[in-house]
């Protein structure tokens, strides 16, 4: 989105939290796998590959804080406005098709996917109706 | 919003990039203001206007007074 220093964090503190994610879940894999947990260590092993997608929202939060630039800051903050439409609304629709039936359960981190994915689709958008050079 | 930014620093010889180092913002920020795609905050035209030695009015164009103007 720039080079700013902000957005330089952003990206370290994202890749960090994308190998921590990538290190929890694979050890949590692994474990459930071999039937290594029980109680209350098997929710905490359940729970840790979430914190470093909880930590990537944050991440986001915080570069809104520190970027200076306050068009570029704006880009970004429509970019989450519309991965937040998107994902929301398709929770939505997915959560009704459910309840009657017409479509199978999908596992509800999935709407944590569809929001990065809108993330995308917002820098498109940005793109398209700004002309700004946001990865899309 | 209209504003003068492209021919100010077309007057310094100013590169978008150059007029960006100056305001301390992105070069995309300069494009985005000079073509009036985005309407800077009030912090930041004061920024403008100032490193210009001009008022806020001298380089950006009341919405007001240009649709007034149209009637």
């Amino acid at each position: 989105m720039s080079g700013s220093m902000a957005w330089k964090r952003y990206n370290m503190r994202v890749i960090w939290l994308s190998l921590l994610y990538a290190i929890f879940l694979l050890g949590a894999i692994y474990a459930f796998k071999h039937q290594l947990l029980s109680g209350f260590v098997a929710y905490v092993a359940a729970i840790l590959p979430a914190l470093p997608i909880i930590g990537i929202f944050g991440a986001i939060g915080r570069y809104l804080v520190e970027e200076e630039d306050e068009y570029v800051r704006m880009l970004m903050v429509r970019q989450t406005l519309w991965a937040s439409a998107i994902a929301l609304s398709a929770a939505t629709i997915w959560g009704f098709l459910q309840s009657f039936n017409l479509a199978g359960h999908i596992d509800a981190y999935y709407i944590a996917v569809v929001w990065f994915f809108g993330l995308g689709v917002g820098g498109c958008i940005n793109k398209l109706t700004l002309g700004a050079p946001v990865g899309c | 919003m209209e504003n003068r930014l492209r021919v100010l620093r077309a007057e310094r010889s100013w590169s978008q990039q150059d007029l960006a180092e100056r305001l301390e913002v992105s070069r995309q920020s300069v494009n985005a203001i000079e073509t009036g795609r985005y309407d800077p905050s009030l912090p930041l035209a004061f920024r403008i206007a100032e490193l210009f030695g001009l008022t806020i009015e001298d380089v950006f164009e009341s919405p007001s007074r240009r649709s007034s103007k149209a009637i």
